[in-house]
């Protein structure tokens, strides 16, 4: 097919030039990445020699890190397709440029989030009794059709508004790898750009925004199904579905705004992308933070206020025992925390307390001196009888002059992050996608470990969940994968849809590039 | 459908490997129940749980079980592993680590503790049984909740589901007694274990079927266990023939979280043991039984040639 002359303006070639060129830096990502996630199926082939006794489940933690995964990664994946779909469906226009972005991580995810569970199967070698004699009572049935259904689902609806461009691509550039040139004039599915075949784009895009948003919300809340059709105190709970599915949009959300920042940088796509997304995305995420943090309110607090026996030891357990760091980390570090982080560059008067950097080095210099003092023998005895630390058994500042001084630091650090409203977004967005995995954990592994029927006295080896180097490898190896295909994906296709963006309004003297093309033919 | 069509074609298959007396003790039961209690039955008009369960009863035999604790003492006056977990190691082959029928050391709410053995409830609404998603747990005539392990995918989410425990799992591969290759593998007679299944106690199906008491009830030297059948109101520890509903009410059964609503088919007795003597501030611990590696050889009704 003979190129057609199309124009591209500067920051669709710029673009463009993300997609067929790749740098030595993004070489060694993409290998450092094929690495990790090989390492990854090497332990899953270990793991399908020994059998999940190359893990450390057992008897009570009967499910580990990989359920933990596959829940966070069908959170992850929640909201790409579910949010973009929304925003086509009440015309936002700022969406044009992030849509594709936040479909792809659902399409990633969802592929790891669907794998999750078979890696966690005692014998995947018979998966496909599934389909032979499924029982349509059991929650992983649903599971199954739901997730499978919106892995369809969510893949037309990121390929629909991917052919017109697939089309520029096969069309406007020059000098594209054998391999490039096939794979657009197949995935084009020959799009010519007439009308017509526009009418039918629209309708058929405006249909999977439809359809694609009652699955979305089925998915997650089937997948809460599973653990809430049990009778095992902190799953036996009503709110599970929309607890869920309130999780996964936040996490969800948090993942978009942090690949937003990642690609933006790294592509240079300060055209595409301006503050205001971030703004916007912001106002989002924390709008699903406060209903996040809601739920865990309604959660967590009807059941601590009735303390009903099953749910006790649990709540102990969560709340001042082993899982206490993790739970009071994930609900203050991961929730309130990244919810007034976003709201931060929005605070006017913050600026005023730039008076206060002065603060900074006095905190940081504080900490530094007081826990440099400690280690000094006599000084130590004197400290350890005062007020100032704590007597333990390596003595530290005492948690509340170390908060105190932290809490310091952080309002002195305020005017700066005032200043720099992307990276505190970022910010804010690992914190809540790393408090996403975590809180999955403490979904999953407390209650397990903390059964309605205890085997007193129970094995050693009941009591605790140590995972193996086979389960963190294949957890990392996930991960990778997920961010691989991500990669990937910029590689073969545009990350910003370019038909998309030129309907907006764009910049005077910018002739649309197909009609500047229909001309010539 | 599909599960009652695979199950009849099994039973058939164990019928024809087990031995020919196969009614013995259902006839035991059917006489005792026509002559020697049939005069208490008038009574006892009103047989409370077990009816509900009978008017559902769709086979000969609906099996129940209760264990009476004022007769289990955790075997800690004999000085011995439990007898029932060994009986049941020995029988099934069970795997290292997995003790089907475990007897618990329980806390008394009002001090001391208690023993109890627990096994598969056999709940009438089993949440193993719904959760499948295979359907390789299921419900066979008889009431008794089995496995199918040539169908299940491993996927442990009916342990999740069982409240009880009652659930273990092979995370490796199990070891299988000799010539276990050869064995006819069948639900109600899981030998050999594969990898990657759940496992439970079945409530012994293919001596039931046999006309033979569960491992487990043969093996407790202090006659707590009974077998019984809901549809004729009667059950048995083996030495002494009791009428089942008669039984539980006098007796003040219960059932292990009865507001679970799973609606068990074991009943227990409270008790800590007294009839033995056993006091509720005994501090002797259950020792913990051994595994069929170790109690091969020569014993009772060991495997009763299933295994080879």
């Amino acid at each position: 097919m003979p190129a057609k002359n199309i124009a591209f303006s500067a920051r669709e070639r710029s673009l463009i030039r993300t997609v067929t060129e790749a740098g030595p830096r993004t070489k060694l990502l993409i290998g450092a990445l094929a690495l990790v996630f090989g390492w990854g199926l090497y332990a899953y082939v270990y793991q399908l020699r020994h059998g999940l006794a190359a893990t450390d489940m057992h008897e009570y933690a009967l499910w580990g890190l990989y359920i933990t995964n596959f829940v966070f990664f069908i959170g992850i994946s929640h909201v790409g397709a579910l949010m973009s779909a929304i925003l086509r469906i009440t015309h936002a226009e700022w969406r044009r440029p992030i849509t594709r972005m936040a479909e792809v991580i659902t399409f990633s995810a969802l592929l790891f989030g669907a794998v999750m569970p078979i890696v966690d199967l005692g014998r995947p070698e018979h998966i496909l009794n599934l389909l032979f004699h499924p029982n349509l009572q059991s929650p992983i049935v649903w599971d199954l059709l739901c997730i499978f259904t919106y892995l369809v689902g969510s893949s037309i609806f990121l390929y629909l508004p991917l052919i017109p461009d697939i089309a520029l691509m096969r069309d406007g550039v020059q000098g594209l790898a054998g391999w490039r040139r096939v794979v657009y004039r197949v995935l084009s599915l020959n799009w010519q750009n007439t009308p017509a075949q526009h009418e039918r784009l629209e309708r058929a895009m405006g249909i999977m925004a439809v359809l694609i948003i009652p699955i979305a919300v089925a998915v997650h809340t089937v997948v809460a199904f599973i653990f809430s059709m049990t009778l095992r105190p902190g799953w036996n709970s009503t709110i599970f579905g929309p607890y869920f599915v309130a999780g996964a949009l936040v996490s969800g959300a948090a993942a978009v705004m942090v690949a937003m920042a990642i690609l933006r940088r790294v592509y240079h796509l300060e055209a595409y992308i301006t503050l205001q997304h971030f703004r916007n995305l912001a106002i989002l995420v924390f709008t699903f933070d406060l209903f996040y943090i809601y739920f865990n309110i309604a959660e967590y607090f009807t059941m601590g206020y009735k303390i009903e026996e099953g749910e006790r030891a649990l709540l102990l357990a969560l709340m001042g025992g082993a899982y206490a760091p993790a739970f009071w980390l994930t609900q203050l570090g991961g929730l309130l925390l990244p919810a007034f982080l976003l709201l931060v560059p929005s605070l006017k008067p913050l600026r005023l307390l730039r008076g206060l950097r002065v603060l900074r080095p006095a905190a940081l210099g504080l900490i530094v001196l007081l826990e440099g003092l400690t280690l000094i023998g006599p000084v130590r005895t004197v400290l350890a009888q005062s007020w100032i630390t704590s007597a333990g058994p390596a003595p530290l500042l005492s948690v509340w002059v170390f908060v105190g001084l932290l809490g310091l630091l952080f309002i002195s650090l305020l005017p700066l992050l005032h200043a720099h409203p992307i990276p505190t977004y970022v910010l804010a967005g690992l914190l809540i996608v790393v408090q996403a995995w975590i809180k999955r954990y403490l979904i999953v592994v407390p209650t397990l470990m903390n059964p309605l029927l205890p085997v007193e006295p129970a094995p050693l080896e009941w009591l605790r969940y140590n995972p193996t180097w086979v389960e963190w490898s294949i957890t990392a190896g996930s991960l990778a994968g997920f961010v691989l295909v991500y990669v990937l994906f910029t590689k073969v296709f545009p990350i910003v849809s370019i038909w998309e963006t030129r309907e907006t309004p764009a910049p005077a003297g910018r002739p649309a590039a197909y009609e500047a093309g229909e001309a010539k033919a | 459908m599909d599960t009652v069509q695979r199950k009849q074609g099994e039973e058939k298959a164990v019928a024809e490997v087990q031995s020919p007396s196969r009614r013995r003790l259902l006839i035991a039961l059917g006489t005792a129940g026509a002559s020697a209690l049939a005069a208490q039955a008038g009574i006892l008009a009103r047989p409370g749980q077990p009816a509900e369960a009978q008017s559902k009863a769709s086979g000969a035999r609906q099996w129940a079980m209760v264990i009476d604790l004022r007769r289990c003492e955790g075997c800690v006056t004999r000085g011995e592993p439990p007898g029932c977990t060994e009986a049941c190691n020995r029988e099934h082959f069970v795997p290292k680590g997995q003790a089907w029928i475990q007897v618990l050391r329980l806390e008394q709410p009002n001090g001391g503790s208690y023993f109890l053995p627990r096994l598969c409830m056999q709940c009438e609404n089993a949440p193993c049984l719904k959760v499948c998603p295979v359907g390789a747990t299921f419900r066979d005539a008889e009431g008794v909740i089995l496995i199918d392990h040539r169908r299940c995918i491993g996927c442990r989410l009916c342990m999740a589901a069982c409240p009880y425990g009652a659930r273990f799992f092979n995370w490796g591969q199990p070891e299988n007694p000799p010539g276990a290759t050869f064995a006819r593998y069948s639900p109600e007679y899981p030998v050999p274990h594969r990898r990657g299944t759940a496992e439970k106690c079945m409530l012994c199906a293919h001596r039931t079927a046999d006309g033979k008491l569960p491992a487990c009830v043969e093996g407790c030297p202090m006659l707590a266990i009974y077998l019984g059948d809901l549809n004729e109101d009667l059950a048995t520890n083996g030495s002494e023939i009791v009428k089942l509903s008669r039984f539980l009410a006098e007796n003040n059964a219960f059932r292990l979280m009865e507001e679970l609503g799973t609606r068990p088919r074991v009943w227990y007795i409270p008790g800590h043991g007294q009839q033995y003597g056993h006091t509720l501030d005994d501090p002797r611990e259950i020792k913990e039984a051994r595994p069929w590696q170790e109690l091969q050889g020569g014993d009772q009704g060991n495997g009763s040639g299933h295994g080879g």
